[in-house]
């Protein structure tokens, strides 16, 4: 195996990584795909959703592949939270249950990775893990020919090698085709699996048997740091995690696992949770840099993807989608330049290209100034929680105070905790990083 | 509050390599030039601990995030990937 020589090595056995070789494996293409792990999926953590559109680019046949779904997701919430109290908006649709099935689901990585690395190996690909690569073989003129492994005479020769090892890539800064992070580029996440039955996660979030909710949470849950919070709901466990950005958090001095205790106490999180028996404890980073972090997507004889290329849409929490999309890219630009006989910067080309040309770089483009935005804009996890805590409270309590009057303590406290002008620059700005 | 991390690494399940894939290149910095000592807070496994005058890196409960690679002041910490296999296995993911 190792002393063979294939047309394409790919470091990475996750979205990015096997949604490239499966399209290689069905076009007859000798690939080879390394993955540190024990076995694909065991170093891997995200929230937890996938998108069925883009996993159906790769194989349409997935739900009747046995693919480890946990739950459908027909509804969509968004909290803003204070540290006693929140706001919440949620989106459902039945046509998430019929028509657009799978629109939106979550897995748990370990185990999606692990069959979605088999199903590349039964198209022909040779997935191998426990094999980490450690540096890149390049010829005279800087080509890249192959891969280095940590294995006993490892260096295995390659055409071409896709780099989709993930955020965390040393390999990508020490090839030079990424330059090491800054801390301000990345969110560090800690996530927690806890265990709850079934029926009970039905009751809780009002749906029925297979089907989900995801709530996205920002606010004061994350101590003034620019950051955010997922809760998943998977079939017999919910997944809550909770990030920031790693720059705040080395000045803030908070501690990951406390800001997570310290959430799963909130009066809106607890109920949720409630009789849960945590079963994992994990870390990952968030790759929020955005657009203006995204290295060159090609270059002699290599081509990266996935979050190694820093693809991760912040607002939407979009990345297992953008990894399989530039996945799916990478390995036809592959294709076409083994078919020119051309596996040089020019001849990968085609990968820039296609991507430039959809939704992944289109989407990572317009919200370029939306991860500035949230570091930049503190007020978001502070002062505006608190306000808007301050705003929901006086409205609801009812007391005999006229409601002018309620009014006019509300803008006082607006006026008083941050200013009317300083309110209006941030919508702005926030308004303009979007739009 | 105080959370017991140990806690929260006995749900992970480790293979832990003996040899440890982070190393602090030069003790003396963190000793007398580092003023924020991050790497004691942002570690989500509280590897770095402060043990005497020295930190001490306990490798084994090592969540590979790579944050103290990045997040380290000094950019004191040299930091590999476990050997092939080794670390963290996640169960779910």
């Amino acid at each position: 195996m190792m002393n063979e020589s294939y047309d394409v090595a790919i470091v990475g056995a996750g979205p990015a990584g096997i949604s490239a070789a499966c399209v290689l494996a069905d076009a007859g293409v000798k690939v080879i795909v390394f993955e540190r792990g024990e076995y694909a999926g065991s170093k891997n953590m995200s929230g937890g959703v996938l998108y069925g559109y883009n996993l159906a680019q790769i194989l349409p046949d997935f739900a009747e592949r046995g693919c480890p779904v946990e739950r459908n997701i027909i509804e969509s919430r968004i909290w803003y939270l204070s540290k006693e109290a929140g706001y919440s908006i949620g989106y459902r649709d039945s046509v998430f249950t019929k028509e657009r099935k799978f629109n939106v689901f979550t897995v748990g990585r370990a185990k999606f990775d692990r069959w979605f690395a088999e199903q590349a190996r039964r198209k022909g690909a040779l997935v191998v893990a426990g094999t980490t690569v450690v540096d890149l073989l390049k010829d005279a003129s800087g080509k890249v020919t192959g891969v280095v492994t940590n294995r006993q005479d490892g260096e295995v020769q390659a055409k071409i090698v896709l780099l989709a090892d993930g955020v965390n890539s040393p390999l990508a800064v020490k090839a030079g085709f990424r330059p090491e992070l800054k801390a301000e580029h990345v969110a560090l996440a800690v996530k927690e699996t806890i265990e709850i039955p079934a029926e009970t996660i039905e009751q809780r979030f009002g749906v029925s048997q297979a089907d989900g909710v995801t709530t996205e949470v920002l606010g004061e849950i994350t101590g003034g740091m620019d950051g955010v919070s997922i809760i998943y709901t998977n079939k017999n466990s919910i997944s809550i995690s909770v990030g920031a950005n790693l720059a705040a958090f080395a000045k803030s001095k908070m501690k990951p696992y406390e800001l997570l205790e310290a959430y799963k106490l909130h009066p809106m999180v607890a109920p949720l949770i409630a009789g849960g028996k945590a079963i994992e404890y994990t870390a990952h980073w968030l790759a929020e840099g955005g657009y203006d972090t995204i290295p060159k997507l090609a270059g002699d004889g290599y081509l990266i993807a996935g979050d190694s290329a820093m693809l991760f849409n912040a607002l939407h929490r979009e990345g297992s989608n953008l990894a399989m999309a530039s996945g799916k890219m990478a390995a036809e630009a592959i294709i076409a330049a083994l078919k020119k006989n051309d596996v040089s910067k020019q001849g990968l080309s085609s990968y820039i290209q296609a991507m430039n040309d959809s939704f992944v770089m289109k989407d990572m483009n317009k919200y370029r100034n939306f991860p500035g935005f949230l570091y930049d804009t503190h007020q978001l996890f502070n002062e505006l929680p608190q306000m808007a805590q301050f705003a929901g409270r006086e409205m609801l309590t009812v007391n005999g105070v006229t409601k002018k009057q309620k009014q006019k303590l509300i803008m006082d406290e607006i006026k008083k905790k941050i200013g009317l002008v300083k309110l209006a620059k941030i919508l702005w700005k926030g308004w303009r990083s979007v739009k | 509050m105080t959370v017991k991390i140990e806690d929260k690494l006995f749900l992970d399940r480790f293979k832990v390599d003996e040899e440890s894939h982070l190393k602090i290149i030069d003790g003396e910095v963190c000793k007398n030039k580092c003023e924020s000592q991050a790497c004691l807070y942002f570690c989500p496994a509280y590897v770095y601990r402060q043990e005497g005058d020295r930190i001490a890196v306990n490798h084994e409960g090592c969540l590979e995030c790579g944050s103290c690679r990045i997040g380290c002041p000094n950019l004191n910490i040299e930091w590999k990937f476990p050997k092939g296999g080794y670390g963290i296995s996640h169960k779910f993911g």
